[in-house]
């Protein structure tokens, strides 16, 4: 499903420059549940960044679901993102007017689907993250946890060929944590492959694969047995 | 870009963010209002002028005499020229292809009794054509006719205020009033729009002013009225061979500035309607201003409102939206909002301007009004530009990559 061939990304910084991923080789097959661990600097948000095509590598091969990503115009970028991938963020990253149905629904819109359906997709995919009662509800009215669900039904909305993850539970207690893990790990038993990048371990462990990054090589990249959320809920 | 689908996302946006809403609306419909209540003051300033000029006949000369003060052809100087009725007819013989009409105007100050009233007033010895010349608007009755000069009749035309000073309520037609000792049928009361001496006037047949003066032929003042078809080209070689004509007759000296003098109201209102032209340049450049003000206003709320969103814009490029489509929302928002609210401000503007009418009168505005064109125009101008000056920080959020964006707490 991806596939990274030495990647390589640096940012300048007035006159220095910061290497941040020093020829990443990684590749995810369809259904995988991989968890990306590092310490902060490490570059693993910088790697999920690129692999979700918001930031760009310096040079590499990267290919997505057979398709080379190269050469992208913010144009082309937009339709890939919307076509191929789906993103939650640590801070969820909710449109705060827009009610959780209409967030859901935001991405079916930049796929020019009708209304209608929109908005019966969206209430679909509430449901499966048990929200389908807060529907009418602003962002600000629901709880971190709630919040974050809302973004994972919106990410899996667009029924993307990949789920990305930027420290999912990052702003959430644990048991809320493993809550949202829980709905990781059911949205990857239905076979989605999902990313998702954290620090913690144990939520590390709830994936399938562990890659560990560190200063911008991956050290480590271990298949480990699986951790049921489910069982902490 | 303008489906259905598109514009009730626009709608639930300005919905759902109604401060910026109300920002954009507010600085949009105030510029408008501005630039129309401006625009329409201005409009009443010429009014104003307009009719402080536009009482008297503009196709009017008129004819006074003085002494002399150079000899010629065998004249002293300092001889009172003398004008009479011999000059009216040579005048209208030598000149019938420019004139109208003319008519002679002898004034006096004369003690006028009705009853126990009596007061002074000024009389003026006319031709029946002389309403013409002041525009003179009857109210009731008549204004002195033809035959009323061919038979020096003792009638009067007295002014509004006259017939309010002497008859109070009452009507004055056809009652006899004292002037100097005769008695004078009143045949109408006037009305005059340039003030209240011009209403305490009254008219009478300068032909029965020649009678009562010992028979006389004598005359003060000519009034010329030409036909308005000469232009005012027309009007001046008119006034040139007229002057050479009477200082020839009168044996003038052509280059004394004295003896007679024309007064051409032609070359007078087109000094005026110079002015007026002036303020209206003047107006013109303020509502300018304002329309820039009004520009730059909108300007500055949209970079506002594109960097307050730069996050929201950052969060729908993950999900999918293009560029275009990110260019499109703001855009299409702010013509929208500019368009309701600058129709909205301008036609608050309209209405302010309506209601004033003839309120500020003491300030020299009569009826402010703006062409609807002019304002509809402003107002797309303004749109226009709102849309030029939303499209530039738009353009550049839609270039931010989403990651910079989302960064942006």
């Amino acid at each position: 499903m991806i596939e990274i061939k030495d990647l390589h990304k640096s940012y300048k910084m007035g006159s220095n420059s910061l290497h941040v991923l020093k020829g990443i080789n990684f590749s995810v097959k369809e259904g995988e549940l991989v968890a990306i661990m590092g310490s902060s600097g490490s570059g693993k948000s910088t790697l999920l960044n690129i692999l979700g095509m918001l930031d760009e590598a310096n040079s590499g091969e990267y290919t997505l679901d057979g398709v080379p990503i190269k050469d992208l115009n913010e144009t082309k970028a937009a339709k890939y993102r919307n076509k191929f991938l789906g993103f939650v963020f640590q801070s969820f990253n909710l449109i705060n007017y827009k009610n959780a149905m209409e967030n859901v629904a935001l991405p079916l819109y930049y796929q020019k689907m009708g209304r209608k359906e929109r908005q019966e997709k969206a209430l679909k995919y509430l449901g499966q993250v048990g929200l389908k009662e807060w529907a009418t509800h602003l962002p600000n009215e629901l709880s971190g946890g709630q919040k974050q669900r809302v973004a994972i039904a919106r990410a899996m909305a667009a029924e993307p060929k990949v789920l990305l993850a930027d420290e999912p539970t990052g702003a959430l207690d644990s048991t809320t944590s493993y809550e949202v893990m829980d709905l990781i790990q059911k949205i990857n038993d239905q076979g989605n492959t999902i990313l998702v990048v954290t620090h913690e371990e144990d939520i590390a462990h709830m994936c399938k694969r562990i890659v560990h990054l560190k200063d911008g090589i991956i050290v480590k990249d271990e298949k480990v047995k699986q951790v049921r959320a489910s069982e902490y809920v | 870009m303008f489906s259905r689908d598109n514009w009730k996302e626009i709608f639930e946006t300005i919905q759902k963010n109604k401060l910026r809403t109300f920002l954009s609306g507010f600085t949009v419909a105030l510029g408008i209002l501005i630039f129309v209540i401006l625009f329409g003051f201005g409009n009443g300033l010429i009014n104003t002028f307009n009719e402080f000029f536009a009482d008297d006949a503009t196709n009017v000369f008129y004819v006074f005499r003085g002494r002399t003060t150079m000899p010629y052809k065998g004249y002293k100087s300092n001889r009172q020229i003398e004008f009479d009725n011999s000059d009216l007819a040579d005048i209208e013989k030598n000149f019938a292809l420019f004139l109208d009409y003319t008519t002679p105007r002898i004034s006096r100050q004369d003690t006028v009794k009705y009853k126990e009233e009596s007061n002074s007033y000024t009389t003026q010895a006319v031709a029946s054509s002389h309403q013409y010349a002041e525009k003179t608007i009857m109210m009731k009755g008549r204004f002195l006719n033809k035959n009323d000069i061919a038979d020096k009749t003792k009638y009067a035309v007295i002014g509004r205020l006259v017939e309010r000073d002497l008859f109070g309520a009452k009507n004055s037609i056809g009652k006899y009033i004292d002037i100097r000792g005769s008695a004078f049928k009143v045949v109408g009361v006037f009305q005059d729009d340039g003030g209240d001496n011009e209403e305490r006037i009254i008219y009478m047949p300068y032909t029965t002013r020649q009678l009562i003066e010992k028979n006389t032929d004598e005359i003060d003042q000519i009034i010329v009225g030409f036909k308005p078809e000469i232009g005012y080209a027309g009007a001046m070689a008119f006034e040139r061979s007229l002057n050479s004509f009477i200082r020839e007759k009168k044996f003038i000296n052509p280059k004394d500035q004295n003896g007679i003098f024309i007064r051409n109201v032609a070359d007078q209102l087109k000094q005026n309607q110079q002015f007026a032209r002036v303020l209206q340049i003047i107006v013109g450049f303020v509502a300018f201003g304002t329309i820039i003000a009004g520009i730059i206003g909108i300007s500055n709320i949209m970079v506002f409102v594109v960097k307050e969103r730069t996050k929201e814009l950052g969060i729908r490029k993950a999900l999918g939206a293009t560029p275009k489509a990110v260019i499109g929302t703001i855009l299409l928002e702010s013509v929208f909002i500019t368009t309701i609210s600058g129709f909205i401000g301008m036609l608050i503007g309209i209405a302010v301007l309506s209601s004033f009418g003839e309120k500020l009168k003491d300030f020299f505005i009569t009826n402010p009004y703006i062409d609807l064109t002019m304002a509809v125009i402003a107002t797309i101008v303004l749109i226009i530009f709102g849309a030029v000056a939303g499209y530039v920080p738009a353009r550049r959020a839609a270039s931010i990559k989403p990651i910079v964006a989302l960064r942006d707490d």
